[in-house]
């Protein structure tokens, strides 16, 4: 096969793959950019988020301890560990990129969401290390990228718009409650979700959010314990 | 520079760096399974700590129980979370909810 059209169908091939994805991520983003302006953000701020952070969750928690001044410390180890699982993610797609040109590795890493991760690991368990797995990978990964960037500008332009007696902060704990409750799949995962819950309702006092780490650490030792 | 432009700037950086981490090393070092299993506790365990306080104490302090109109709107959104999966039911009942009752 020429390879030029071959790469650009793998390409397609990852924008046709990660399509469907896109009806959940585009409301999500829409939520973050009006909760990130309802939060205090600069209009220019809440958009350069999603383009150099580029990372759903983090950045819905991000926004808010910027909004209650958490110290600089609090908001860093915060996006941290809530991106860690992205290191599991590196490690699974290694492998099918390790004999790229740096250049592609830094691309790919910067592409490499929860959404872009699910749809190409699928296709990499099947086909295996391939010459042009990687520009599937691209197609994918940009096809998320490009509608994370435009559903944000759609919501921090409407977040503007909206007047703050609506109370949509309230949606940020709403979210979380939507993300986190399927994750909680056995036991220790339930464990760990009520120890941090009233972990952190106890550490309240603490200044600048630390109680959100001490809270997220000690639920963590819980379910990890309660595991065994 | 303004606290939060240095905040979404280390903050991108390190969640670049972890991405980056294993594709650097080119699978030269997996991570074990124990340390998988304690990763998949990170976002119940953050996610739960900003629930909360979110949904108990918006103010600071805990409100009074039966005229937090939070409370009712959180279960009908964990119930719809977990019956159906769904998170924009969740969130569209949840603020539904939580407008009437702060009607």
């Amino acid at each position: 096969m020429d390879s030029e059209t071959g790469r650009l169908q793998e390409f397609l091939n990852g924008v046709r793959d990660e399509a469907p994805i896109l009806i959940g991520v585009a409301p999500f983003g829409m939520i973050y950019g009006v909760l990130a302006v309802s939060a205090g953000l600069s209009t220019l701020a809440a958009q350069s988020m999603s383009f150099i952070l580029f990372a759903g969750s983090a950045q819905f928690i991000l926004a808010r301890l910027i909004a209650d001044s958490a110290s600089l410390m609090v908001m860093v180890m915060t996006v941290f560990v809530v991106n860690l699982r992205h290191a599991l993610y590196s490690a699974s797609v290694a492998p099918y990129v390790a004999r790229l040109p740096l250049r592609w590795k830094f691309l790919l890493s910067y592409l490499l969401t929860d959404e872009a991760y699910a749809v190409t690991i699928r296709r990499f368990a099947v086909s295996g290390v391939t010459p042009l797995g990687h520009w599937y990978f691209l197609g994918a990964g940009l096809t998320l990228w490009s509608c994370w960037q435009a559903s944000t500008a759609v919501g921090v332009f409407l977040g503007s718009q909206i007047p703050p007696s609506w109370g949509l902060d309230f949606t940020l704990a709403l979210t979380f409650i939507a993300i986190v409750v399927p994750l909680i799949a056995d036991r220790a995962m339930l464990v760990c979700a009520v120890v941090a819950a009233l972990a952190a309702l106890l550490f309240a006092f603490l200044p600048m959010k630390l109680g959100l780490l001490a809270a997220a650490a000690a639920g963590i030792v819980a379910g990890f314990w309660s595991d065994r | 520079m303004s606290r939060e432009w240095i905040a979404i700037t280390v903050a991108a950086l390190f969640t670049f760096l972890t991405r980056f981490s294993f594709i650097a090393l080119s699978g030269r070092w997996t991570p074990s399974k124990r340390l998988c299993r304690a990763l998949q506790f990170v976002p119940v365990a953050v996610l739960c700590a900003i629930i909360a306080p979110e949904v108990l104490s918006p103010t600071g302090s805990i409100l009074p129980l039966f005229s937090n109109p939070r409370i009712p709107a959180a279960i009908v959104a964990i119930l719809i979370a977990w019956k159906w999966r769904s998170t924009l039911g969740a969130i569209a009942a949840g603020m539904a909810l939580f407008w009437l009752f702060k009607l």
